[in-house]
């Protein structure tokens, strides 16, 4: 299965970034094979609107199935619910102790984006 | 002539003066248009009261995606610099809120899904009142999109013997968006030190965009001569001096004119428009 995790830096020892569109990277894990790679968010932290739904577009397109962050606004949410892309809010510690949270299935799924939006 | 009433400082004074002026020259049987640009909260209308407003939609384009022609090539929500666009497998989600209309995602579409479609952000009404040919934009709540709504009232300009365009405060896109098309800014503040510091601010926001302007002092004697000095070391003409006078503020606070409620004012403003159209003259010549 492969997951994404919103990192403050570019290991599995980062903390996790508690903004989702404009996390510092992504980290995509693939939980079967035990591998990771970082996957840059550079473009929409210079973003001047729509910086959740480009982070979700990018989710989309690494294809995975689930998302692990601190905070996911409205229209993220929205995007990532259309491609039935699981949504954990709330993550805390470093991105190793989300996954490990993750697969032990202690981590809720989010019914609703649990930030408003900041732009409307 | 194209007047823009501005300032760096919200509630300085800018809709009193507006109005006013508005009306004032209205007497004096000039052809007057008077244009509301601070679409976000407009407000010359209640103290003109029109009985009859013309209000219609102020439209914006968007686009509209026709799902069964698209494939999900995603180059549409690529070329987006607004980040209004998503596709998600042959489906693509559009953020209309955050779309400025710049037509790339319906010209770049490769099987013509896209189309351009239009939504409103606001009203545009106009009015006639007293002789006074008034129009306002009202943006609708929650909505971003102030300049292109400033635009559109804008463009109701139409032939008057003087157009005066009451600008929103401050000095970002929306203020330069209304000080766009005219030919003397009147930079409204008040003898206060927030009143000095957005005069520079404003001050130096007009003389990028090169335009004329001079000073309207309200609420003079209320502060210091801070503002008075920095006028006149930049060589910036002030054009009128409003004392601070309570039954002014009582005026606004009931919705009626200044001129009609406080004697002496009317005499205040009719010099101030003589002064504007003699810099007017000047400027043209």
């Amino acid at each position: 299965m492969k997951i994404a995790v919103t990192a403050q830096g570019p290991t599995l020892e980062s903390d996790v970034d508690p903004r989702f569109g404009r996390t510092q990277c992504f980290i995509v894990i693939d939980t079967d094979k035990g591998t990771h790679r970082v996957v840059d968010n550079a473009q929409n932290l210079q973003a001047a609107q729509g910086a959740g739904i480009q982070a979700a577009q990018t989710m989309v397109d690494q294809s995975v199935e689930a998302v692990l962050t601190g905070n996911c606004g409205p229209k993220a949410f929205k995007v990532l619910g259309a491609a039935r892309i699981a949504v954990h809010v709330g993550v805390k510690g470093t991105v190793a102790e989300a996954v490990a949270e993750f697969t032990a299935g202690s981590l809720p799924t989010a019914a609703a984006p649990n930030v408003e939006g900041h732009w409307s | 002539m194209n007047l823009t009433i501005a300032s760096g400082k919200g509630g300085t004074g800018k809709t009193t003066v507006a109005v006013n002026l508005a009306v004032a020259a209205t007497r004096e049987g000039r052809r007057v248009q008077l244009l509301d640009c601070d679409v976000e909260e407009p407000n010359c209308h209640l103290f003109l009261e029109p009985e009859t407003e013309r209000r219609r939609d102020a439209l914006v384009p968007v686009p509209e995606v026709e799902e069964a022609a698209c494939n999900g090539c995603g180059e549409c929500a690529a070329i987006c610099r607004y980040n209004a666009l998503a596709v998600v497998g042959s489906s693509v989600m559009v953020f209309p809120e955050l779309c400025h209309g710049c037509a790339g995602c319906w010209l770049v579409c490769p099987e013509q899904a896209i189309t351009r479609g239009e939504r409103s952000i606001g009203d545009l009404v106009e009015a006639d009142v007293a002789g006074l040919r008034l129009a306002y934009g009202r943006l609708n709540v929650g909505e971003a999109l102030v300049p292109p709504l400033i635009a559109q009232v804008s463009a109701l300009r139409g032939d008057a013997d003087l157009t005066i365009v009451d600008a929103p405060p401050g000095t970002s896109c929306s203020a330069i968006a209304a000080l766009s098309g005219s030919d003397y800014v009147v930079l409204v503040t008040e003898p206060t030190p927030f009143g000095l510091n957005d005069l520079v601010l404003a001050a130096d926001v007009v003389r990028q965009l090169e335009l004329p302007c001079g000073v309207v002092i309200n609420r003079a004697g209320a502060g210091d001569d801070r503002v008075h000095d920095w006028c006149r070391r930049e060589g910036l003409e002030i054009l009128l001096e409003i004392p601070d006078d309570r039954r002014v503020a009582e005026a606004y606070a009931r919705g009626d004119l200044v001129l009609d409620a406080v004697p002496g004012a009317a005499d205040l403003y009719r010099d101030l428009m003589r002064t504007l159209m003699a810099r007017a003259v000047e400027g043209a010549a």
